[in-house]
């Protein structure tokens, strides 16, 4: 099927979690990114289980710091 | 008041641009601008907004010049090495634009001031560098509806995005914790492109200065992301506000300030 990661079209399997797309996609800092999926966030506790659909627009959301020092 | 001669030839490139004018620019002496940190991103920002007229700009920063400073954080001299960071920010300022009033604080920012450091200020531009502080500004932010541009660098990327507290989401809607210490590289461990700053940092002077001067569209419900090693822009879009959000939603589960603990070496604002 075909989603949209970060403004990017992509391939992927069907049936794929938000988990298996944070690891695919080699995630920096997995266990703190911030997901949403068509606009709306999803709940960490529910990577495992969410599953994408076809048409999904997918964004990951960093801590970023820096600025100072 | 009407303009000086001087002024009009200062702000004439300003005064020109017809969603600015005359009426802008003096809505731009008139305003309040706080800067917190004088860093990677409030050197550039401090520089813009001086240069453009702001009335009265704070910068609050508890640090000194040091030499691993200067590569990005322009508003210093290596003349500067050992000064405080807020002193000489303010000098570079004045230097720029004598119709500035700077407003010094050497302080951190915590629980105890944050609130009486933004009260008297339209619009508040977060430079820190770390997370405790990232997040005390932004709650202090929504619960006084002040204004806020939030912004972080590091490496190679950055990112922004503008606060408005009862319209659009704040950070504690993207973020509902600080990471645990040490999760998240700061600048200091991961290292930041010099000019990154001066990207995000010039970005968060526009959105203080169409947020002043009402024009075009602020960043509220976007984070602007910044790859400058791909040179992509790319503007991701926020869910509306508080949605179950702990301090902007209408019903805050956080309505006391929260002093997180902070790494010992990235105490500085």
């Amino acid at each position: 099927m075909k989603i949209t990661v970060a403004g990017e079209k992509k391939e992927v399997a069907d049936g794929l979690t938000v988990a298996a797309l944070i690891e695919l996609e080699n995630v920096e800092t997995p266990q703190y990114v911030t997901v949403s999926v068509n606009e709306e966030f999803i709940d960490s506790g529910a990577f495992e289980t969410y599953v994408l659909s076809e048409g999904d627009e997918v964004e990951f959301l960093y801590f970023m710091g820096g600025g100072a020092q | 008041m009407p303009f000086t001669n001087e002024q009009l030839e200062r702000y004439s490139r300003h005064i020109i641009l017809k969603e600015i004018g005359a009426k802008g620019q003096k809505k731009l002496l008139a305003a309040k601008v706080l800067i917190i940190g004088a860093g990677g991103l409030g050197a550039p920002a401090a520089l813009y907004l001086a240069a453009a007229g702001v009335g009265t700009i704070g910068i609050a920063d508890a640090d000194v010049v040091d030499l691993s400073n200067l590569q990005r954080q322009v508003i210093h001299t290596t003349n500067d090495i050992g000064k405080k960071k807020v002193e000489s920010a303010a000098e570079t300022m004045r230097a720029i634009n004598p119709d500035v009033t700077v407003n010094t604080y050497y302080d951190f920012v915590s629980s105890a001031n944050i609130m009486d450091l933004i009260k008297d200020y339209d619009f508040i531009l977060d430079g820190t560098d770390n997370f405790p502080a990232k997040f005390l500004i932004n709650d202090a932010c929504v619960m006084a509806k002040k204004p806020l541009s939030h912004a972080g660098i590091i490496r190679f990327k950055g990112q922004l995005t503008t606060i408005l507290p009862g319209e659009g989401p704040c950070y504690r809607c993207i973020f509902k914790n600080p990471p645990p210490k040490d999760a998240v590289p700061t600048c200091k461990q991961a290292g930041v492109i010099g000019a990154m700053g001066g990207v995000i940092g010039s970005l968060q002077a526009m959105e203080a200065v169409k947020y002043i001067t009402g024009v075009g569209e602020l960043l509220s419900g976007y984070l602007l992301t910044y790859d400058a090693l791909k040179m992509e822009f790319h503007k991701i879009k926020l869910p509306p506000r508080g949605k179950g959000c702990a301090v902007c939603s209408d019903t805050p589960t956080i309505t006391e300030l929260i002093d997180y603990e902070q790494i010992a070496c990235d105490m500085h604002l």
